[in-house]
């Protein structure tokens, strides 16, 4: 089946065939792809689907369960997020490998060391091996530095591969980020540049319970809180555990006093009322919310809301939305630079732009024994110009590296040609208010749908705010990613409005303007960040790494951090440190 | 590489999310955006799914998928790197070829076959190898794919 390798369009952390994984910043539309499969009937991977919860539900949720039974329930519901977080403890489940600032100690001995690519990674290279006293020259091919560190605003134009170009005309403040939009608290080194170059964060909502999650085939197409999702899945499997250990099920699995605490736990963590039951209430309202909030003075009483049914909770799929969230590299404290992610690349750029040429365009990667030599060109002047150093870092995105030509071992060429690039596409919307505070109570946080957007996410920024509104209309991948791309850009600002009213009718009254960016057709990496496998990792992942004579990659594609900034920073200092070390020893 | 504002067809010519200046509008309305229409069921069968493409032929697959890359013209496109053309392409004159690098990808190009069966991967190899100036004789079928994968 074509799907098993496709290693795109999967869960990030989801094991396909032969094992494949897929990696980095896919929450968003990863979420929605579980749900799509599953109601599909798919084999997503990651378990068989929603088939086999509902036998065991209709089936055995009154008779005894036995211990495997029950387990396996548990494994497929409670035990989702677990799954998932282990699953993708390949790449994400480990802390940054930044150990704070790098300190290049001793002589450079007067070398040079030509960078290629200021966006995260070249401009971290750049910042300390100019501190450590080496010669240091960047050349970009953009006119600014931060790379897919990028934010799209007011006044600003984009040009695409095909020469469409768009004005974003976003009120002042409203922005999205094409690229990376977060950080979270453990990308030490992301936040170390963060804090020492100036770039204020905020905290960005990963989560909102108010948010919504989706399913076009699902509760006849309409939005479901997070909120009930959430406090439903809980309760229920809560309760069904409960009457599992109150039923002895797990006598030959826990002593009889840790399956009181165990009740205990289950009481706390689902919102099960004195009889162990998730029922309507005031316990389970404390969670999901009330009919009638509580008020003040004689209209005060409040009225419980009614949970839904195990049944409807486990045949929705939408408890998969909650595994996401658990998720390390989403959880909380998770931050958004102030004023977009291009602050990111302001910040560097205040630090080490004189260093930087940009509109420079690298056409050929010459080393000899005596040093590296790069042939670029000038993309205003047509100039053809050449410069020269002792060592090359080359953050160049991989798919455009592998046409430049460049004389490396047989077993960097390959790695480099050995990565293929994820899709991603994200579209922004300016909206006349912010309807989703205003009408719906949802302040920052992430939709999650089955619709092609994949995902609605809100500003995480100026509450409150009386003016126009930009909220990420579209954060999508996999087939609809490429067939997005596909389109013209004010095609998929129409589809994104359109598919996106599905579950906010405001759209259409209040839409003012839109930007679409399909990273396939962004002229400087053509396509969205590196995809390994773990095939690919054993085959070609130290030989990416491993210095080729003078010249040395990084950026995220040289990490285990696909897709994410961090990567870019971590790869950076582990190049340069052995760069540092080799002209120790020389 | 030359900048082209939006059209958005022969009679509709609009940039996106320029002011447009109705009649009576205050200086300080907001500017709306006029987008095309959006069909209430997608004439080529796109958007059918998350991990698998549903054009149904290989015209189809090219114009809704492919083109996103190698362009509409099939000219390709040119930035830091670039996509190569597929018009007139002489890469294409052994079919197993362009067929490999559906399946397999290349380079930074996904193996985006793996999101096509077989005749949709044969489908649009064939369409490309006898359009844009390509005029092989020779066809894929579905079984030659399903021996590429």
């Amino acid at each position: 089946m074509g799907y098993a390798k496709w290693r795109i369009d999967a869960p990030p952390g989801s094991t396909t065939n032969g094992g494949a994984k897929i990696e980095g910043d896919f929450l968003a539309w990863a979420r929605s792809i579980a749900m799509w499969e599953a109601h599909a009937g798919r084999e997503s991977g990651r378990d068989g689907g929603i088939a086999h919860e509902k036998r065991v539900m209709t089936d055995n949720i009154v008779p005894p369960m036995n211990k495997r039974e029950l387990l396996a329930l548990i494994g497929k519901t409670a035990g989702a997020s677990a799954m998932y977080m282990a699953m993708n403890s390949f790449n994400q489940a480990q802390a940054s490998t930044f150990k704070g600032p790098i300190k290049l100690d001793g002589d450079p001995k007067g070398k040079s060391v030509l960078i290629l690519g200021a966006g995260v990674a070249g401009a971290t290279a750049a910042l300390e091996l100019s501190r450590a006293g080496y010669k240091v020259q960047v050349l970009e091919y953009n006119d600014h530095v931060g790379g897919r560190s990028w934010t799209l605003q007011g006044g600003d134009t984009f040009t695409e591969l095909g020469g469409a170009t768009q004005h974003c005309q976003f009120a002042p403040g409203n922005y999205i980020n094409p690229g990376p939009w977060r950080i979270p608290w453990h990308h030490h080194g992301l936040i170390h540049y963060c804090h020492e170059l100036g770039v204020g964060l905020e905290p960005f909502m990963q989560v909102n319970y108010n948010a919504y999650v989706h399913d076009t085939k699902k509760f006849g197409g309409k939005p479901q809180r997070y909120r009930h999702i959430q406090a439903d899945y809980y309760g229920h499997v809560s309760e069904l555990l409960a009457k599992a250990v109150n039923k002895g099920a797990l006598t030959d699995t826990l002593a009889k006093e840790d399956g009181e605490i165990l009740l205990e736990s289950l009481r706390s963590w689902g919102a099960l009322d004195k009889n162990f039951r998730y029922v309507k209430g005031r316990d389970s309202s404390n969670r999901r919310g009330w009919d009638k909030e509580p008020g003040g003075g004689l209209s005060a009483v409040p009225i419980p809301s009614e949970p839904m049914s195990v049944e409807t909770v486990l045949q929705s799929g939408m408890w998969r939305t909650i595994g996401g969230n658990l998720q390390w590299d989403h959880e909380f404290t998770i931050f958004q630079p102030v004023g977009g992610m291009i602050q990111v690349g302001r910040g560097f750029e205040r630090a080490i732009g004189h260093l930087v040429r940009f509109n420079s365009k690298v056409t050929a990667i010459k080393q000899s024994e005596k040093g590296v030599t790069v042939d670029y060109l000038d993309t205003r002047t047509g100039a053809k110009l050449t410069a020269g150093a002792d060592y090359c870092i080359c953050t160049i995105p991989l798919p455009v590296l592998a046409q430049i030509d460049m004389n490396v071992g047989p077993e960097l060429a390959a790695a480099i040609r050995a990565v293929p690039y994820s899709t991603s596409v994200k579209v922004g919307l300016e909206f006349k208010r912010r309807f989703w505070e205003q009408d719906e109570q949802i302040y920052g946080g992430i939709t999650a749908t089955d619709l092609p957007i994949g995902s609605i996410s809100y500003p995480s920024s100026r509450y409150g705010d009386k003016g126009p509104g930009v909220l990420l209309g579209a954060y999508t991948g996999g087939a609809a990613g490429f067939e997005l791309t596909a389109l013209r850009p004010e095609e998929r600002v129409a589809r994104a409005l359109e598919w996106g009213s599905q579950i906010h009718p405001q759209y259409k009254e209040e839409f003012m303007n839109g930007v679409a960016v399909g990273w396939h057709r962004v002229p400087w990496v053509l396509g969205c960040f590196g995809t390994w496998t773990e095939e690919s990792r054993a085959k070609h992942y130290t030989n990416l790494c491993t210095m080729d004579g003078r010249i040395m990659l990084a950026g995220e594609h040289a990490s285990y951090y696909g897709g994410w900034q961090e990567g870019g920073i971590t790869s950076a200092i582990d190049a340069i440190t052995r760069l540092h070390q080799r002209v120790q020893a020389s | 590489m030359k900048n082209h504002i939006f059209s958005f067809g022969a009679t509709v010519a609009v940039v996106l999310g320029a002011v447009t200046a109705a009649v009576g509008q205050t200086p300080a309305a907001p500017a709306v955006a006029q987008l095309p229409p959006v069909p209430a069921v997608d004439p080529d069968g796109a958007f059918a799914g998350r991990s698998q493409f549903g054009e149904p032929t290989g015209e189809k697959i090219y114009r809704r998928v492919c083109a996103g890359c190698h362009m509409p013209d099939a000219k390709g496109a040119v930035g830091a790197g670039a996509y190569p053309a597929l018009a007139g392409n002489k890469k294409l004159a052994v079919s197993g070829y362009p067929a490999y690098v559906v399946v397999h990808g290349l380079n930074g190009m996904p193996p985006i076959g793996g999101m096509m069966n077989d005749q949709q991967v044969a489908d649009v190899v064939n369409y490309v190898r006898t359009h844009f100036g390509n005029k092989y004789k020779d066809s894929l079928s579905a079984t030659d794919i399903k021996a590429l994968r």
